[in-house]
C-alpha cells in the first residue's frame, strides 16, 4: 500500500470515528430532549448529521475512483450549484442561449480543462473567455431591458459556483516535489477545514454564543463561535500537517486563511439570501437546505488556498 | 411489447424532468384526497403535466390522467404515442364546431372509471405576464356534472423560465408543484363565483417574486 492510500484509510477511519460519535450524541440528545421529535433544532442536527454520512461516503468513492470520480463529483457541485443560483436571478427570455450555453458548455469545458490539465486556459476561460461571450450571446436578442443587472449576475453565478467551486479539484494539478501522487489529500485537508470551521463555529455558538457578529446578514452567526470556531478548526488544520506537504506552522497558518474567506464567503452568500428574501439555496440536502448553503465557504477559501499552494509549494 | 416501451418512456420522461429542474412538491397538510379527484394547475409549458405527474406518490400517479388538447397531441405519430400510451391523456377536442366528442362527458367518464384528472383551467399555455390567464369554464361544467368531486389546486413554479415557448434546450433550474387543500363545489354557487374561487384559491399557492425583499 503507498503511503498516500494508507495515509488516506487513517483519515477515513477518523473522520468515522467523529461521524459516529456526533450520530451517538445526537442519538442520546434525541432520547432526553425530544423523543416524540418535537425538538427542533435537536431534528434539524440529526437530519444534518445523517446528509454528512451521505456526503462523506460520495466524497470517499470520488477519491477512490481517483482523477475523473473527484472531477466529476465536483462537475455535478457546480452544475447543481449553478442551477440554485440561476434560479433565484433575474433572467429573460432573451438570456435563453446564454444560460444554456452555461449549463451545458462553460460547466463541461472548465472541467474538461482541468482533465486536460490545460492550467493556463483553466485559470482565464471564466473570467476572460465567457465573460466576454455571454453578454454578446444575450445581446444578439436586443432585448435591452435590466440588461447589466442580467450579464452582470450570470457572470456572477458562474464565477461562484463554477470557477471557484473549479479550484478544489485543481489542487490536483499542483506538481508539489516529494509529494507526488497525494494531491487528493490536499482537497481532504482543504474540505475538512473548511467544514469544520463552520461545524465549530455552529457549536461554539449554540454553547456560549452571547454576542451577535452580524445580525443583519445572520443572526445565528456570534463572536463567541466565530473566535471558538476559527481557532479550534485552525488547531485541527495544524495537526493534520501529516497528510499535507506543510509543516504543522504552515499548516495551522493556511488552515487559519481558510476558515477566515470561509466564514466571509458565508457573510456575502447570506447577504445575497437576503436580498432575495430566501432563507435555503435549495432543498438538495437534507437539514443543510441547499448544496450552495454547504458549499459557500468552500467557493470562497478554494481559488485562495489553491494560489498560496501554487505560489510557495509547486514547481 | 408496447405498453412496456410506454412505462419505459414515461420513466426516462421522469427521469430528465428530476434531473433538469430537481422538482420538490410542497403538500398541503391534510396529504392528497385518497379518491379520484380533479388536480387543476396553471399552465405555461408543454411540460407542466409531466411535472405533476412525476411528483404524485405513484399509488395516485397511476390513477391520474391529463387532460389535453386533442389537435397537439395527434398531430404526429411521436406525439400520438406520448400523450395515448405513455401518459394515458384524456384528448379533447378544442375547436368546438370540429368537435366529434362532448369533452364534459369524456372526462366524467374517465372520473366514473376511476382516474383522476390533471385539467389546466386557463385552456392554453399562459405566455402574457399575467401569472394567471382567466379560467375556461370548462371546469365549472365539469362539476356540474360530478357536483361531488375534489378539486385540488396545484401551482407549477418556474417551469416556464425552464423552457419558454419555442426554445428547444431546457434550462435547468428548480421548479417547485405546490398542492392546495382539496376544495368542493358549493350548492347554487354560480359559475362566476365558483371560477373566481378557484382561481384565487390557485392564485394563493404562487410565491412572491424573488428579490422582492422580506
Amino acid at each position: 500500500m503507498s503511503a498516500a492510500s494508507s495515509d488516506l484509510l487513517t483519515l477515513v477511519a477518523g473522520i468515522f470515528g467523529v461521524l459516529i460519535l456526533a450520530s451517538a450524541i445526537g442519538y442520546v440528545l434525541q432520547q432526553r430532549l425530544s423523543p416524540t421529535g418535537s425538538n427542533a433544532s435537536i431534528e434539524n442536527l440529526n437530519a444534518r448529521i445523517k446528509a454528512w454520512w451521505i456526503m462523506v461516503v460520495l466524497i470517499g468513492i470520488a477519491f477512490v475512483a481517483g482523477r475523473i470520480g473527484v472531477l466529476i463529483l465536483f462537475g455535478f457541485c457546480s452544475f447543481a450549484a449553478l442551477r440554485e443560483f440561476v434560479t433565484l436571478i433575474n433572467t429573460r427570455r432573451a438570456d435563453h442561449w446564454a444560460l444554456a450555453a452555461a449549463f451545458f458548455v462553460v460547466v463541461p469545458l472548465q472541467y474538461y480543462l482541468l482533465w486536460a490539465e490545460q492550467y493556463g486556459i483553466f485559470s482565464i476561460f471564466i473570467p476572460v473567455y465567457a465573460f466576454l461571450l455571454m453578454p454578446i450571446i444575450s445581446v444578439l436578442r436586443g432585448d435591452t431591458e435590466r440588461f447589466l443587472i442580467r450579464i452582470a449576475e450570470v457572470q456572477w453565478a458562474l464565477m461562484i459556483c463554477v470557477f471557484c467551486a473549479s479550484h478544489v479539484p485543481a489542487l490536483l494539478t499542483l506538481n508539489i516535489p516529494g509529494y507526488e501522487g497525494r494531491n487528493v489529500l490536499l482537497i481532504a485537508f482543504l474540505v475538512i477545514v473548511v467544514q469544520l470551521s463552520d461545524v465549530l463555529q455552529y457549536v461554539w455558538g449554540k454553547l456560549f454564543g452571547r454576542t451577535k457578529i452580524a445580525p443583519k446578514l445572520s443572526p445565528s452567526k456570534t463572536v463567541e463561535g466565530f473566535v471558538g470556531g476559527v481557532i479550534s478548526a485552525t488547531l485541527i488544520g495544524a495537526a493534520l500537517w501529516w497528510i499535507t506537504p506543510f509543516t504543522p506552522v504552515q499548516a495551522g497558518l493556511l488552515a487559519f486563511v481558510i476558515t477566515l474567506m470561509g466564514f466571509f464567503g458565508g457573510l456575502v452568500m447570506s447577504a445575497i439570501k437576503r436580498d432575495r428574501g430566501i432563507k435555503d439555496w435549495g432543498n438538495l440536502i437534507e437539514g443543510h437546505g441547499g448544496l450552495i448553503d454547504r458549499l459557500d465557504s468552500v467557493v470562497f477559501s478554494a481559488p485562495i488556498f489553491f494560489h498560496i499552494v501554487r505560489y510557495w509549494w509547486s514547481l | 411489447m408496447k405498453s412496456f416501451i410506454a412505462k419505459a418512456a414515461a420513466a426516462v420522461i421522469v427521469l430528465f424532468a428530476r434531473a433538469v429542474t430537481a422538482v420538490r412538491a410542497i403538500w398541503p397538510e391534510e396529504g392528497l384526497p385518497s379518491r379520484p379527484c380533479v388536480y387543476f394547475a396553471n399552465h405555461s409549458s408543454h411540460g407542466d403535466f409531466v411535472l405533476v405527474w412525476a411528483v404524485l406518490p405513484p399509488r395516485l400517479r397511476h390513477q391520474a390522467r391529463p387532460v389535453a388538447g386533442a389537435e397537439y397531441w395527434l398531430k404526429s405519430p411521436l406525439n400520438r404515442f406520448i400523450g395515448s400510451d405513455v401518459f394515458n391523456a384524456v384528448l379533447i377536442e378544442r375547436e368546438r364546431d370540429k368537435r366529434t366528442e362532448d369533452p364534459i362527458a369524456q372526462m366524467a367518464s374517465a372520473i366514473d372509471a376511476g382516474s383522476s384528472l390533471i385539467l389546466f383551467p386557463e385552456g392554453t399555455r399562459n405566455q402574457s405576464e399575467a401569472p394567471l390567464l382567466p379560467f375556461k369554464s370548462g371546469i365549472f361544467h365539469l362539476v356540474t356534472a360530478r357536483p361531488d368531486i375534489d378539486l385540488v389546486p396545484v401551482w407549477i413554479n418556474n417551469l416556464n423560465r425552464v423552457m419558454p415557448k419555442g426554445e428547444i434546450v431546457p434550462i435547468p433550474l428548480i421548479c417547485t408543484v405546490t398542492f392546495g387543500s382539496a376544495l368542493q363545489f358549493g350548492p347554487g354557487e354560480t359559475k362566476d363565483a365558483f371560477l373566481e374561487r378557484m382561481r384565487s384559491a390557485l392564485l394563493a399557492l404562487s410565491p412572491k417574486p424573488a428579490g422582492s425583499g422580506e
